[in-house]
């Protein structure tokens, strides 16, 4: 599993890119009270703005971490975006991915380099 | 801002509950504690909420010939009828400015030989420089040893009976000075979450031990300025600086319920007060624009400063939203804010434009939950 300094995790299943948002991050940001993702089958450029994520406090962006093509999104999310306070790191993934290029990968940190980053 | 922040009597117990703190109005303040915003407020819709509004700011007025003159001097300030406040009753207020702008609003208590006042904290030392020079042969003082707690839900009544039992035969709005385990407590029933709920003057060096005694029960958590606000917003009650500033006047804000009859046109005290002009104007023949309950379909807020269409293609804003949040207790986005008045009645759709997208939202009456004060005789 790789990490951004955004908060994201990026983990690979098979020939996508499953994408979400950290623990520490759905902590800073509170309770979540609305998700919007993009249309599958959407072309995205690495920090692309591709999710709107709004918590009780205010609204911030999901950025795309890699260049390619969204395949699939957790269609659950936006009737239920509590879960992303309630399991982030698991069933509150926001999108599955195709990469044009998975070295974009190497960039982003592994776990300890994250832990570190968050302190 | 520079200065250093300001902390309450009761800084050290937040910290130790695991609050986040925040500046808010010059002071170091909770925005959360270990529940979240959601659940402190649902929590305190259901049971109880204990908030520090230490920050605001209390306010004490006197004349030599006691409450009568104050009140006298307070109608050249406030479109309200002070003088018809009844001894143990409180009265919402607000100062206005020459041109029928609100500089502030602020809860006024008639204590029998003198006025008790509640201020906003960020505009306190304005008001207080504003009734200084606005109320001769008064001695306005400001109360600086006394924090200030805001007991609030429907378990409020019951957990406060338990240190200060006269506080069950208190009504809405009625004010009064209790002695207790924690000296004497100068309690209201009032509050800003529309639930049934009291707030309590405590000398500062008393309040950290009230505020445990109060926080022992399980009914009551502690709640931060975070659900603090979407408690108001559901209530419909305005943020002042945001729903109401200098620039409007109560009647487009809709608060003319709060001027009296007696301060209107072919009242006995009719006008006197800063803007009586554009006030009593507007209250016979109606404000341009209107506040407004909004309710944007679908689930994203809008939030302050979102602009607001008459129709999705409408090439200028007819206004903007003044607050805006998600309702934990009504599950979905909720806002207030100004419309011209045509667009302003109940059921009317505008667009509230949303990181470029027009999104519809509906015109709705506030507040967005019922009220749960203990009205009565």
């Amino acid at each position: 599993m790789k990490f951004t300094e955004e908060h994201e995790w990026l983990r690979v299943e098979g020939d996508v890119v499953v994408v979400g948002i950290t623990e520490h991050a759905s902590e800073q940001l509170g309770d979540v009270v609305f998700v919007e993702l993009p249309d599958p089958g959407t072309e995205v450029t690495k920090d692309d703005e591709v999710v709107v994520i709004e918590s009780v406090k205010a609204a911030s962006d999901i950025l795309a971490p890699l260049d390619g093509e969204i395949t699939e999104i957790n269609e659950a999310l936006p009737d239920d975006p509590g879960k992303v306070n309630e399991d982030p790191m698991g069933d509150a993934w926001f999108f599955k991915m195709k990469a044009s290029d998975l070295s974009q990968m190497d960039d982003y940190m592994d776990e300890a380099a994250y832990k570190e980053f968050v302190g | 801002m520079s200065d250093a922040l300001r902390q309450t009597p009761l800084t050290a117990l937040h910290k130790e509950l695991g609050a986040r703190m925040v500046p808010f109005a010059g002071y170091e303040m909770p925005v959360q504690f270990a529940l979240g915003v959601m659940k402190e407020h649902l929590h305190t819709r259901t049971t109880a909420g204990l908030f520090d509004v230490s920050h605001m700011g209390q306010v004490l007025i006197r004349a030599p010939g006691g409450y009568e003159p104050v009140a006298r001097a307070l109608e050249a300030l406030v479109p309200v009828s002070v003088l018809g406040l009844k001894q143990g009753r409180q009265r919402y207020a607000f100062f206005t400015n020459d041109s029928g702008g609100i500089l502030d609003d602020l809860m006024l208590a008639n204590r029998g030989d003198h006025v008790f006042a509640v201020v906003n904290a960020a505009c306190k030392a304005d008001d207080i420089a504003h009734m200084r020079a606005g109320l001769p042969g008064c001695a306005v003082e400001e109360v600086r040893d006394r924090a200030l707690l805001a007991l609030q839900g429907p378990r409020a009544e019951a957990v406060l009976a338990r240190h200060v039992p006269g506080v069950a035969q208190m009504r809405f709005m009625d004010v009064g000075v209790f002695s207790s385990d924690f000296g004497a407590l100068w309690i209201s029933r009032s509050g800003y979450t529309g639930e049934d709920g009291f707030e309590v003057s405590v000398a500062e060096g008393q309040a950290e031990a009230l505020a445990r005694a109060l926080l022992s029960s399980d009914a009551v958590a502690p709640v931060g300025l975070g659900a603090r606000d979407s408690l108001r917003l559901e209530a419909g009650l305005c943020l002042y600086g945001h729903d109401i500033d200098a620039r409007t006047s109560p009647v487009e804000a809709r608060l003319d319920w709060a001027i009296q009859k007696v301060r209107r046109r072919g009242g006995d005290r009719a006008g006197g007060f800063p803007g009586a002009g554009r006030i009593l104007e507007e209250l016979e023949t109606g404000p341009a624009r209107l506040r407004v309950g909004l309710r944007p379909e679908g689930r994203a807020p809008m939030r302050e400063g979102t602009a607001l269409f008459e129709a999705e293609d409408a090439a200028e804003p007819a206004g903007h939203v003044t607050s805006g949040a998600f309702g934990p207790t009504v599950e979905g986005p909720i806002a207030m804010g100004y419309l011209p008045t045509p667009l302003a009645a109940e059921g009317t759709r505008v667009f509230g434009e949303v990181r470029g997208k027009r999104r519809p939202a509906r015109v709705v009456p506030m507040p967005f939950t019922a009220a749960n004060y203990k009205r009565g005789s």
